[in-house]
């Protein structure tokens, strides 16, 4: 497409009008004299509505608008792992280099660096026939993440020549009996999602380490999660917890308008953090991207679609990917002001009309699948809400929970009381638990689920015992119920509670979340059997096992000290009366 | 060479509608001629061929169509030196204490670019207030952004001074530069800071900025740009560590709501514009450490929730956009508790970061969780004792109930110029807790109830 320059008609904050162009609906175009990246988002008449990537302060009318006949586009190639980009996948790091410590306007730095060379090795020979989607090469990325060259995924063919050797992304490695060259680097449109075969059934669980989600609450590989709270409730802490622990190949962790320090604090850690499975350094799994709130809103709006497109790309060679994104509700807020200066139509609480659209179209992109190749890959999504005052009823929360599977409810009166994960065990679902029962009997133990429903039983008669205790005091409730509020407080302090920052807790193998909750009901079953000798309940409740039983989770090699508890309670049950 | 215009076409609240001008850039910088030869100054919202939407700083007062408009090619900028350090300044920038102008070294964009989140510094220097429910429960490092959430009549201006006047890194004896900056406050709430200030010396290493209730509202929306730029040249410039306290963020967001009505905006929440937690993220986030610079932001800025409430759209979005907040509660402040700041609520997020070995002690992290989850458990309890008496609660629950009492009384009670060093704080605290069982302590490590517990300690 022949690319023409047009004129700057009117600039209000991020959004300009402009006249004389002939782009397309999301072409980029250069904006002004200092050419800054914008994307075109409406056409009315003779005007282009245009949405500016930088602040426009300066930018006057008249001045030139140039076009570059594609929309935005990610770059996909070796490289991107351990990358840290804003939200249109500038590397940040370069932006330092180029601008220094505050980022300046019109700058342009590719996505991977397009000079380093990489090892290219071929999977294919002249004359063989490749598909969309076929692994032509490898390279290897990192130490342990192998990189699949493939076809792209519209093009097929039979191999003329293919390289093996040092290539930039550029280079041409492989040219098809058409004629068409191919290098290693795919440009793709970032808001639309890269194809698969067949999406299939969310059988397997993510393994996150974090008892109450894997214990109760589970994420399905390829599924979905949502994860509102109020202001301090702990996303965060838990989007980065996820990212650090759950197995998955890739993690992409999207911070869309939140805090820059908070993005530091990651970018220190990931570095520094050995990942356990593969004792390496687990940036070297990782793509962050970093627009925060006070970077422009129209890059954080696009970082989102960036961010999938990344997490789609690996997701191609066969990879299990987790996406986090801290905060969607950052993101519909800058769908939001973007809309208002359009002077669109505003539907609920000003908010887009087409917000559960975009919130459908992001979350449909996860999934585990059956890739173009045949292989099997896999993006769970995570997404933080950040709903005004807390209140779930609102817009974004209520168009996410239509689509997540997952809903990870945040109780700020959890938060109050420094539980960790502030996550309420009675609001919280996940519509995997079914799907995923006969794996967890499978691969963990047959009472897995008998063992997770009674502890949610307890959880759910405490509710109803505490609301009476509220009126007459726990003194006045019967002893076998007194009994059940204790056991419920040892579900809740010793093993719903994890503290994110303990160095051994912050992490639980399934089987030692098996044999800690079943730890518990065991010592509720012997409660309940003294009780009916004729044990007094505060002789039952003051059992120093019990007590003992607490720190059983901060122990790494865990199961001596738990037998010996386990040995212990056995002993003072027997001897008591 | 640039012109001056009288073709304002219409003039509504802050706004003015400027016609047939040459083509004039997004942001600039204002200047308003009055038929009298006054000069007020505004900045571009809206550019197009055919009108220039101008905010005026000043107020609109005394403009009229023979007003002439001069626009001046360029954005807002602050004049910078060393010379302002002791300075007191208006909500706009001009001297205001008989001084004269700033002659600057450097001159910078108030709009202030964002600090590239891979050019930060993760905040991790402990900071001692000396104020326990702060340095024990809700620590703060240099760097952090750290909002005071009060209500109207409570004494958060004295705690303000307080931090301000305390605070310092452990093992420094510099203490930090200040930068004030007033919005919409009242002419005596300003002397108290003043006065404050100059009984401690505390002036000779502050710039101020004020802007009276009595002040135009939009001029508001310029002093914490003006402040903070300021801040980031004493920060990034001379490497200094700069506490930046700004009171009342609320004044602040009504100046916005007003600018987001004149202009007719679709309203968000509560009819505060959509672009307040943008706009509000802009100011919170010129906070932090840049890596490979000396000096450092943190920010204190103060705001009043209109009827106490938490979930008005002001603190609820300061509270997404800063790490963690002070909560000013009214309940403990009629039990004549000072500083009466409520931890239950109250957050310090970049805690971690600043406590434990090599900041603090080890055991700061247990102990704060042990005296966190008691107290709230002890508050619950009230309640309940309200309904049922003492008498109806259990053993446990009944010692849970008098810690809580005695927490008020001997952890966050403490004078207006007692400062405490944090390992007062520290031992103020095992001191309750040993009210209560050892098996109670479930939250702190065996190794460390060992090692600092009142009851082992004795015997060393
Ligand atoms: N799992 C956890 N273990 C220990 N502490 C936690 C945990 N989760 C949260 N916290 C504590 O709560 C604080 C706030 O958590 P976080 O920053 O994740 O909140 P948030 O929901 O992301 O808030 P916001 O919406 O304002 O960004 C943390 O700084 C930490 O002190
Ligand atoms: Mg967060």
């Amino acid at each position: 497409m022949e690319v023409g320059t047009g004129k700057v008609h009117r600039v209000a904050g991020p959004v300009v009008q402009a006249t004389g162009l002939k782009s397309h609906m999301y072409d980029l175009v250069l904006v002004g004299e200092e050419g800054l990246m914008s994307e075109v988002i409406g056409i009315s008449g003779d005007k282009h509505v245009i949405q500016v990537y930088e602040d426009t302060a300066g930018v006057k009318p008249g001045e030139p608008v140039k076009e570059t006949g594609a929309p935005l586009v990610a770059q996909l190639g070796p490289g991107i792992l351990t990358s840290i980009y804003d939200g249109i996948q500038r590397p940040l790091p370069q932006l330092i280099e180029a601008s220094g410590n505050f980022i300046s306007r019109g700058l342009f730095v590719d996505g991977i660096d397009h000079k380093k060379k990489w090892e290219f090795t071929p999977v294919v020979k002249k004359g063989d026939k490749v598909e969309p989607g076929q692994t032509i090469g490898t390279v290897q990325e990192q130490l342990l993440i192998k990189h699949k060259i493939m076809m792209p995924p519209d093009k097929r063919g039979t191999i003329k020549e293919i390289h093996s050797g040092n290539f930039t992304v550029e280079d041409t490695i492989c040219v098809l009996e058409d004629g068409t060259e191919l290098p290693m680097i795919q440009y793709w449109p970032v808001r639309k999602a890269r194809p698969s075969r067949i999406k299939q059934a969310p059988t397997i669980p993510l393994r996150t380490g974090q008892r109450v989600i894997d214990g109760f609450f589970s994420l399905a590989k390829g599924g979905t999660a949502a994860i509102p709270g109020g202001f301090g409730t702990g996303k965060t802490v838990m989007q980065q917890t996820l990212s650090k622990w759950s197995d998955v190949d890739i993690v992409v962790y999207v911070g869309c308008g939140e805090r820059g320090n908070e993005m530091a604090d990651l970018l220190h850690e990931f570095p520094e953090l050995v990942d356990p499975r593969t004792d390496r350094p687990l940036m070297e799994r990782s793509i962050v991207f970093a627009n925060t709130s006070n970077m422009p809103v129209a890059a954080r709006e696009a970082s989102i679609y960036t961010g999938i497109t990344t997490a789609e790309y690996y997701r191609d060679m066969g990879y299990d990917v987790m996406l986090t994104a801290d905060s969607t509700s950052r993101w519909a807020e800058a769908m939001r002001e973007l809309s208002s200066r359009l002077e669109e139509m505003p539907g609920e609480e000003g908010y887009p009309a087409y917000l559960g659209a975009r919130l459908a179209d992001f979350y449909e992109r996860s999934g585990r699948v059956t890739t173009l190749e045949g292989t099997e890959g896999s993006i769970s999504i995570v997404g933080a809400v950040s709903p005004p005052g807390g209140d779930f009823t609102e817009p974004v929360t209520q168009n996410t929970l239509r689509i997540t599977k997952v809903f990870w409810a945040l109780d700020s009166k959890l938060t109050q009381r420094r539980h960790f994960p502030s996550i309420n065990w009675l609001d919280s679902y996940s519509l995997y638990d079914l799907a995923l029962e006969p794996w967890f009997m499978e691969n963990v133990s047959p009472d897995w689920n008998k063992n997770k429903r009674r502890a949610m039983e307890i959880l759910q008669e405490n509710a109803e015992l505490e609301e009476i205790v509220m009126l007459v005091g726990s003194d006045a409730l019967p002893e076998d119920q007194q009994l059940t509020l204790e056991v419920a407080r040892m579900i809740i302090n010793f093993w719903l509670a994890q503290s994110a920052f303990h160095p051994v807790d912050t992490f639980c193998p399934y089987k030692k979340q098996f044999d800690l909750l079943k730890a518990i009901l065991e010592f509720r079953d012997r409660a309940f059997d003294a009780l009916a000798r004729g044990v007094p309940t505060d002789v039952i409740l003051g059992t120093p096992s019990k007590d003992a039983l607490a720190k059983v989770r901060l122990v790494e090699d865990y199961e001596p000290e738990l037998a010996r508890v386990a040995a212990q309670m056995e002993s003072e049950f027997k001897t008591m009366s | 060479m640039t012109k001056e215009y009288k073709t304002i076409n219409e003039i509504k609240g802050p706004l003015l509608f400027v016609e047939k001008t040459e083509p004039v850039g997004f942001s600039e910088l204002v200047e308003i001629r009055t038929e009298k030869g006054e000069v007020k100054r505004g900045q571009v919202l809206d550019t197009s061929n055919e009108v220039v939407v101008v905010q005026v700083f000043e107020g609109t007062g005394g403009l009229g169509k023979e007003s002439s408009v001069k626009f001046t090619g360029d954005v807002i900028k602050m004049p910078l030196s060393p010379d302002i350090i002791g300075r007191v300044l208006s909500g706009s920038g001009q001297p205001k204490d008989g001084g004269p102008p700033i002659v600057p070294d450097v001159e910078r964009e108030i709009a202030g670019a964002a600090i590239n989140p891979a050019a930060r510094e993760k905040p991790r220097a402990f900071i001692q207030t000396g104020i326990s429910t702060i340095d024990g429960t809700n620590t703060l490092v240099r760097g952090q952004k750290l909002p005071i959430f009060s209500g109207a009549g409570l004494p958060h201006n004295d705690v303000a001074l307080q931090i301000a006047r305390q605070a310092k890194a452990l093992g420094e004896a510099e203490s930090f530069a200040v930068v004030f900056c007033a919005m919409g406050i009242t002419n005596e709430e300003a002397q108290h800071f003043m006065a404050d200030f100059e009984r401690t010396g505390a002036l000779e290493r502050a710039v101020i900025f004020l802007n009276l209730a009595d002040d135009p509202a939009v001029e508001r929306l310029l002093t914490p740009r003006l402040g903070l730029t300021t801040a980031e040249y004493l920060a990034f410039d001379l490497d200094m560590h700069v506490l930046v306290i700004y009171t009342d963020m609320t004044n602040y967001c009504e100046a916005m709501r007003q600018m987001g009505a004149a202009r007719e905006e679709v309203p968000g929440r509560r009819g505060y514009p959509g672009y307040m937690y943008t706009d509000l993220a802009i100011q919170y986030e010129r906070a932090g450490i840049i890596t490979g610079k000396k000096g450092s932001i943190t920010q204190f800025p103060i705001l009043t929730m209109p009827g106490d409430d938490i979930t008005h759209p002001i603190p609820d979005l300061s509270g997404y956009i800063t790490e963690g907040q002070l909560i000013v509660s009214r309940e403990l402040h009629r039990k004549g508790i000072y500083p009466p700041i409520d931890i239950r609520p109250s957050l310090s997020r970049l805690m971690n970061s600043g406590i434990g070995a090599g900041h603090t002690r080890e055991d700061h992290r247990a102990v704060s969780d042990q005296l966190y989850a008691y107290y709230a458990e002890g508050c619950d309890l009230r309640g309940l004792v309200a309904i049922v008496g003492k008498e109806a609660l259990s053993e446990r629950d009944r010692l849970v109930l008098e810690f809580a009492d005695a927490f008020e009384q001997k952890f966050v009670n403490q004078g207006r110029d007692e400062d405490r060093s944090i390992f007062d704080t520290l031992d103020i605290g095992w001191n309750l807790l040993q009210a209560l069982p050892e098996t109670m302590l479930t939250r702190i490590d065996d190794h460390l109830i060992k090692k600092y517990h009142p009851r082992y300690r004795k015997k060393e």
